[in-house]
């Protein structure tokens, strides 16, 4: 039996060890915000946040998953927006919206490190997360609007 | 042609809206007129008198508009039900906004080809213009007042001599007793008076997009629901010839394995076949399927092999093709002694790699089918269903839910069948999702294409004939087997149309036969014709020794109505009258463009080079500078795009530009590492690993696109900005580098400065 906790609320899991963490939040507890990209853990859709640090969670087994603090999209604002979030809305980033999800939990990532990341830190950053529909220059701007209210 | 009818008492709208709503439809005949077959096999004759667009006015003042046309991200389920809501003068915060299942009541619904607002727009404002008159005649009548004497202001009628208001909810009911006005008895509000149209209004669906709602067709569940994962043909047109499930079926979770019959050709919207694996998750589903043992029939694509492939395009490029326009006579041009410039353009297949692969979920009960899927085309999804399952097609409900992107692949209807096929199969509801494997290998590729290009050049350095022909397989071949030439509607994607001034000209297309499934991908055959034509065109301006601008602007010649020379040009649906081919205006963008980027006061830097190109595609008009640095080790990046765009009239200013920065990343990846391949019939890549799609730090760094105010009647603004980013970057590597890119992608060329000569490195 794997016990976690995802967004703040314990769970358990008796399933295959080997099971990723997304299909676990996706299709067992039904946590859709965090997507499926590609499986391999190259375009950064199914990003979440475990321990403080944005993950991918397609190549997360269940079985390291285990005693640990998962935070989705769904728990990212702890109820509220979290700046990243009212500065995407601000700034109208989403096209089809699809890969934000992890664009928005590695956003919020790189901001708990670096509360003023200039563009190299912010490309770096993220650069493991693609968007198809190319929102990038929002993006690294809605990243400094949000650092405004972090910092 | 526009008919709005009130439908406030009619039966099928029973249970869609509360009794007493003022329902109007709008029944228009699109201007649209797709060149390709549809697969629907509708007709725009066939949406005559049908309902393309409802608006319902109800008690509690709620506006609810139906949005007919597929949200992919381009923000047309804002966009069009904010043109509406301007001429109604209704109160945006009160407008509902509901995504129509798929119906053919609602025309054609196939959101391709970027002509949602160019269709629409005038529907749209009809359709608000005539509820806002009756509304104010209900009101008039109630008190007994004269209708010209009553304003409107944010969804309430007032009458202001006597100080009377009521909200267009409470006058909905009496309002829904009166008939629809005449065209001619409306009164549209002056474009000053416009408070959305040309205006920025807010994304209808944000926050659900911000916060991780979930509204894609892979969110979707059911009670009950399996998950399915399907183990396809490996090359196209194959078969199984035997498989072994046993392992399979010892994973824990999986319950059963389903054989899908192989299409019967031509493939058109069909399931390819194969062994789905079904499970209690996707997990299971996944591992399930590697344990399968399949021997496959491979068939008569086993021996297609793309490097080959390539070869016998260029060879047939290299010969006389079929004319598709001509003026003057080329080949005696040619014959006459001047300078003769010749060079081959290729593009290989391309891979759409939505963010969200294919993927939908089915139920089957009581011989009736309910899907929802990310669809750009729910009536293809219907039809496609009820032809492989032998129901009616009312018997298919197609829910379109949010596509996580969709660039042409999700016009296609195959996932869809699958799922349906299955969920009947085993009886309960099933989610078929791709994986990105799946995505990759099986795709509809946007084709192939080979180039040859031929100029004869006069002293002053302009072409005094120009030949160009270009060999691809076509679209056509997914519904006719033996289609191996473009349709009209195709090559007058950037090829027929090519805008230059010059007295000997003639545009050739030479046969293909295709060996995967060919489809739409954004901007289509523009990807590969814009290519060639406008890297030739710089091409020729650098041997003249003459500035780019300057040598494109005299290439295009006065501003005037091209004339076509007789050719069948279908024009992207549009009528030649209301968008004829204007010549002013590519030239008017260019000048923007160039203007914009400091084109004029640009100075030579080493390593960084400056590209230039303009294009009309969809009927709009788009001029591309781009800046890249080339560095030592051939490392490219593009500080700066200056996109010049004139798209007619604009609903939303922030959408628009949001395309046209979206556009300049699409056409990044495209011609970085944009490249599918295959051996033996089997696609060679298969993730983004060896698919790359351009990052944060690889896409432009910075966009800017200036558009044009314009009253001309409303362009594409979907598709166009990808062909001239292109073709722009392509000759801002030329000026960097002194490397000519006549092949995609510019992976295959080694840009460093110790690199060889702009040799392909590829077969």
């Amino acid at each position: 039996m794997i016990r976690l906790k995802v967004n703040g609320v314990e769970k358990s899991f008796d399933g295959d060890p080997q099971m990723p963490l997304l299909w676990y939040l996706r299709d067992e507890l039904g946590l859709m915000g965090t997507k499926f990209g590609c499986g391999v853990g190259l375009c950064g859709a199914c990003t979440v946040e475990q321990g403080g640090k944005a993950i991918r969670s397609c190549v997360t087994v269940m079985s390291s998953a285990a005693g640990s603090e998962i935070t989705t999209i769904e728990g990212l604002g702890r109820g509220r927006l979290h700046p990243v979030q009212k500065a995407w809305m601000r700034l109208n980033v989403p096209q089809c919206g699809y890969c934000q999800s992890g664009q928005m939990m590695q956003a919020a990532a790189l901001l708990k490190n670096n509360h003023k990341p200039n563009d190299a830190d912010i490309d770096k950053a993220m650069a493991g997360n693609i968007c198809r529909c190319g929102t990038y220059q929002k993006i690294r701007a809605a990243i400094k609007v949000a650092a405004e209210e972090v910092a | 042609m526009n008919a709005i009818a009130n439908v406030s008492r009619r039966e099928f709208i029973k249970g869609l809206f509360r009794t007493g709503a003022l329902v109007l439809t709008a029944s228009v005949v699109p201007e649209i007129l797709r060149a390709q077959t549809s697969a629907s096999g509708t007709s725009p004759t066939d949406a005559i008198l049908r309902p393309n667009v409802f608006v319902a006015i109800q008690s509690d003042d709620t506006i609810s508009i139906v949005a007919a046309r597929s949200e992919m991200g381009t923000g047309i389920s804002t966009a069009l039900p904010s043109v509406l809501a301007d001429e109604l003068d209704a109160d945006w915060t009160r407008v509902k906004i509901q995504q129509g299942d798929g119906d053919k009541r609602y025309g054609d619904q196939d959101t391709d080809g970027s002509h949602s607002v160019r269709s629409f727009f005038d529907v749209m404002r009809t359709c608000g213009a005539s509820a806002r008159f009756m509304l104010i005649q209900a009101a008039a009548a109630q008190w007994n007042v004269p209708a010209d004497a009553c304003e409107t202001e944010l969804g309430t009628v007032i009458h202001r001599p006597s100080g009377r208001k009521a909200t267009y909810g409470q006058l909905a009911e009496s309002a829904s007793k009166l008939p629809v006005p005449d065209p001619a008895q409306l009164q549209f509000k002056p474009k000053s008076a416009w408070r959305f149209i040309g205006k920025e209004t807010p994304r209808y669906n944000l926050d659900a997009l911000c916060t991780g709602q979930p509204v894609f067709g892979i969110d979707q569940r059911m009670d009950g629901m399996l998950y399915a994962s399907i183990e396809r043909p490996p090359v196209f047109g194959g078969k199984i010839k035997s498989y072994d499930d046993k392992q399979t079926l010892k994973v824990r979770g999986v319950h059963q394995t389903v054989e899908i019959p192989p299409f019967d050709p031509p493939c058109a919207m069909q399931a390819l076949g194969g062994i789905a694996v079904i499970a209690d998750n996707t997990w299971a589903a996944l591992q399930g399927r590697q344990k399968l043992k399949v021997a496959w029939d491979n068939g008569p694509n086993a021996t297609y092999d793309s490097s080959k492939y390539r070869d016998e395009l260029k060879a047939t490029s290299h010969r006389p093709c079929k004319v598709i326009r001509n003026a003057g006579d080329v080949e005696a041009e040619f014959a006459r002694g001047r300078k003769i410039v010749e060079a081959d353009y290729y593009v290989p297949l391309l891979a759409h790699a939505s963010m969200e692969p294919p993927v939908a979920v089915a139920d089957f009960r009581d011989g009736k089918v309910t899907v929802w899927a990310p669809t750009q085309d729910p009536q293809t999804v219907q039809s496609a269903i009820a032809s492989e399952l032998d129901i009616p097609v009312k018997n298919v409900t197609c829910h379109v839910t949010t596509l996580g992107g969709g660039f042409g692949r999700k016009s296609m209807a195959d996932f869809s069948v699958e799922a349906a096929y299955l969920a009947k199969a085993i009886g309960r509801p099933v989610k078929v999702t791709w994986s990105r494997e799946d995505d990759i290998k099986f795709d509809y590729y946007n084709s192939t294409s080979a180039m040859y290009m031929k100029a004869a050049v006069g002293k002053d350095g302009k072409p005094t004939a120009w030949l160009q022909r270009s060999t691809f397989p076509p679209i056509t071949s997914l519904f006719k087997l033996d289609a191996v030439y473009g349709d009209p509607g195709h090559l007058a994607q950037g090829w027929t149309d090519v805008p230059f001034d010059i007295p000997n000209l003639r545009v050739e297309n030479g046969a293909a036969k295709a060996h995967v499934r060919i489809g739409w991908l954004r901007s289509v055959a523009n990807i590969y014709h814009a290519f060639a034509v406008h890297c030739f065109a710089d091409e020729l301006a650098h041997l003249a020794g003459r500035d780019p601008l300057d040598y494109l602007l005299d290439l295009i010649g006065p501003p005037r109505i091209l004339n076509l020379n007789g050719a069948d040009y279908p024009n992207y649906g549009a009528s030649y009258e209301t968008y004829p081919i204007d010549t002013g205006r590519l030239r008017h963008v260019l000048e923007l463009a160039a203007e914009k980027s400091g084109w004029r006061k640009r100075k030579p830097i080493s390593g960084t080079g400056w590209g230039i190109a303009v294009h009309r595609s969809f009927t709009s008009y788009v001029a591309t500078v781009v800046q890249v640095e080339v560095n030592a080790k051939g490392e490219l990046r593009i500080p700066r795009v200056d996109t010049a765009v004139d798209a007619g009239q604009i609903v939303d200013p922030m959408l628009v530009r949001t395309q046209f920065e979206g556009a300049a990343v699409f056409g990044t990846s495209v011609a970085r590492s944009g490249q599918i391949t295959a051996t033996n019939g089997v696609i060679d890549q298969s993730n983004f690993y060896d698919y790359p799609i351009a990052r944060i730090s690889e896409a432009p760094f910075q966009t800017n696109v200036h558009l044009i105010e314009s009253s001309a009647s409303p362009g594409g603004v979907g598709e166009p900005g990808v062909p001239p980013f292109i073709a722009a970057l392509c000759n801002a590597v030329y000026a960097a580098t002194g490397k000519r890119v006549r092949e995609l992608p510019l992976s295959k060329l080694d840009l460093s400065r110790a690199g060889a000569d702009s040799k392909s490195s590829t077969s």
